[in-house]
């Protein structure tokens, strides 16, 4: 189960980074979003993963942690809040600037350097 | 326990619901209450204030619970003065935003009081988690502030904060869950006990959770790698809330010094400064940069904003070397940068709305109203940001190279702090002289007159410098205090000891 877990928030985090690096607002929201899912499951794992347990001390040999769940319960709700937010910006970004690139727009294609363009000639 | 640690995070909250149900209301009932509830938090704090003066800690336990099972509120004299400085500068540009920027969204005095709720609750707390919710709180309401004003300008450089925020939020999350699945609590006193005994692998984890700690507070002061977002969002807010925005770097810089000092202090074994050593460089080259910005800046706006940068690494330079007296330096040079910094914003968007077309950027236009007024107020903002005697900067400044010992450090900060001073110099005399002295021939077409709240909030927050040099010697006593008690660590720790309100009384 550890490795499945393990495995499942590199994916996530690792998907959510590249994405975060696109140039669109759409993947960029997208990024954020499963690098906060990716979040919320490491937060889970922080109190140590087991199954059928209960959430009180003393009463078993083993016990779940309650206060992860806790603090993913308060992520969840603040990372939903966030992206509401962020779609609504990136929409009135793209309304705004008529382009959903994140600086508003495209970046202006550079003149060639003396060097390439005498590279190309060649 | 004490009640009253609870009510600079109350007061701004029940105001900011009233607010927030009354947005059609008439302007002038909204702004009362508004400006009344400021009025309130300002007094709170006061009150807050002058209980830290003894130096005791004072704790609120949320619900009862005995710490570390509960969220604390943990009050000392940091933390009063953190909340006293935000109360001020909040009033003055509260009054500032009165002046008709808090027009065109119904909910300004709403996101404005919930911004000083959750800078509050960042001052106040003791639990690590609820430090991560407070900086949630106050960047959710600087979303909607940095966006107020309308128009496509804000667009994008509010993309990129809150992009980059929310980033900042989910590495936050990670290293707040790194740190607890080792020590296995959250609240801070708890956390500096537990980290000492932290050995064997275990000690890797806390260390990349608490250098990543360090990455997240870093990207909220500004510092280097993590500052470029910062200039042109701050140049592009509305004036009030780039006033307080003055304060929100230096939570980063608050969360720094609390988290780091008493976590991992000198006390904490193997984990004993841990990042400290990378944020003193760190601190030199963001200072550099912000030399460098500010003499590059087109516009007023962005020469201050520069200047906020300018001022985070100044502050971070002699916190990472961490001795007593570069404490009390900083605490120092923190108070008067902040009033400064926010009163040069507002006057900058002074000028900028009677210099007409010219707005606030760095060029010759046609003479403008008011000038004699506005003028004496930039010179007096410039005179204490560069650092130039007898204003407040120049003590801060005095005190921070004082507080260097002889050595590799006091060579570096002295060269980059000195020569960077007079770079920042040039860039305001450059700005000055520009705006205020050459003019073209022409006049403007009726430029807006200064109004009672606008000039009174601007020429305020610049007079506190004065006031700041007045008070130099209780002030410098008292970060002196601050100081000391922050690096006394045992005191702190007694927080964990306190009884709870029993079930009899």
């Amino acid at each position: 189960m550890e490795l499945i877990f393990a495995l499942v928030i590199g994916t996530l985090t690792a998907t959510g980074v590249y994405l975060l690096l696109r140039a669109r607002t759409f993947p960029v929201v997208v990024g954020l979003t499963l690098l906060s899912y990716g979040v919320n499951l490491f937060l889970f794992s922080t109190g140590r993963l087991a199954t059928g347990q209960q959430p009180v001390l003393g009463s078993a040999e083993t016990y779940s942690d309650p206060l992860p769940q806790a603090l993913v319960l308060t992520a969840i709700v603040i990372g939903f809040a966030m992206t509401a937010f962020v779609v609504v910006l990136s929409l009135r970004n793209l309304a705004d600037n008529e382009d959903d690139h994140v600086d508003g727009r495209q970046p202006q294609p550079t003149e060639p350097s003396k060097r390439e363009r005498e590279a190309g000639s060649k | 326990m004490n009640h009253w640690l609870t009510a600079p995070i109350l007061i701004p909250l029940l105001g900011g619901i009233l607010q927030a149900f009354m947005g059609y209301a008439p302007i002038q009932l909204r702004r009362t209450l508004a400006i009344t509830t400021t009025v309130l938090i300002l007094g709170a704090s006061l009150v807050l204030f002058s209980m830290a003066l003894d130096g005791d800690y004072r704790m609120y336990a949320f619900g009862n619970w005995q710490p570390p099972f509960g969220i604390v509120l943990v009050l000392d004299r940091l933390a009063a003065f953190m909340v006293v400085m935000t109360s001020v500068l909040a009033l003055f540009a509260h009054i500032f935003s009165l002046g008709g920027s808090d027009e065109g969204n119904r909910q300004f005095h709403t996101l404005f009081l919930f911004q000083l709720m959750g800078l509050n609750i960042a001052f106040l707390t003791g639990d690590l988690f609820n430090l991560f919710v407070a900086f949630e709180v106050l960047l959710i309401a600087s979303y909607g502030l940095l966006m107020h004003g309308g128009g496509t300008i804000r667009t994008v450089p509010g993309l990129h904060y809150v992009v980059l925020n929310l980033i900042g939020s989910a590495v936050f999350l990670i290293s707040v869950g790194m740190i607890y699945s080792v020590t296995g609590t959250l609240n801070m006193a708890d956390l500096a006990v537990r980290v000492q005994q932290v050995t064997g692998e275990n000690l890797q984890l806390v260390k990349a959770g608490g250098m990543m700690l360090l990455v997240v507070f870093a990207l909220k002061a500004a510092i280097l790698p993590l500052c470029f977002w910062l200039p042109r969002a701050y140049a592009k807010a509305t004036a009030p809330v780039a006033a307080l925005f003055a304060v929100m770097t230096k939570v980063g810089v608050y969360a720094i010094l609390r988290v780091y000092l008493l976590v991992f202090g000198d006390q904490a074994g193997p984990l004993a400064n841990l990042g400290m050593d990378w944020l003193f460089p760190l601190a030199l080259v963001t200072m550099a940069m912000g030399f460098i910005g500010a003499l590059g800046a087109d516009n007023l706006r962005s020469l201050v904003a520069w200047q906020v940068i300018i001022s985070v690494g100044t502050l971070l330079a002699p916190i990472a070397l961490g001795s007593p007296a570069g404490l009390s330096a900083a605490l120092f040079y923190m108070l008067s940068t902040t009033w400064t910094v926010a009163g040069l914003f507002l006057v900058a968007s002074l000028v900028a709305g009677q210099r007409g077309t010219a707005g606030d950027r760095i060029v010759t236009a046609p003479p403008m109203r008011n000038r004699t007024f506005l003028s004496v107020l930039f010179m007096v903002g410039a005179v204490a940001a560069a650092g130039l005697p007898p204003l407040s900067g120049f003590v801060g400044k005095i005190l921070i190279l004082q507080s260097v010992p002889a050595g590799v450090e006091m060579a570096w900060l002295w060269g980059v702090l000195l020569m960077g001073s007079f770079l920042s110099l040039v860039a305001y005399s450059r700005a000055g002289s520009i705006v205020f002295w050459r003019t073209v021939d022409g006049h403007l077409e009726s430029p807006p007159r200064l109004t009672g709240p606008t000039s009174i909030a601007a020429g305020a927050l610049i007079a506190l410098t004065l006031a700041i040099v007045a008070m130099a010697g209780p002030i410098n006593k008292y970060t002196d205090a601050t100081a000391a008690q922050l690096l006394d660590h045992t005191r702190y720790l007694e927080i964990l000891e306190t009884p709870v309100v029993g079930e009899e009384n």
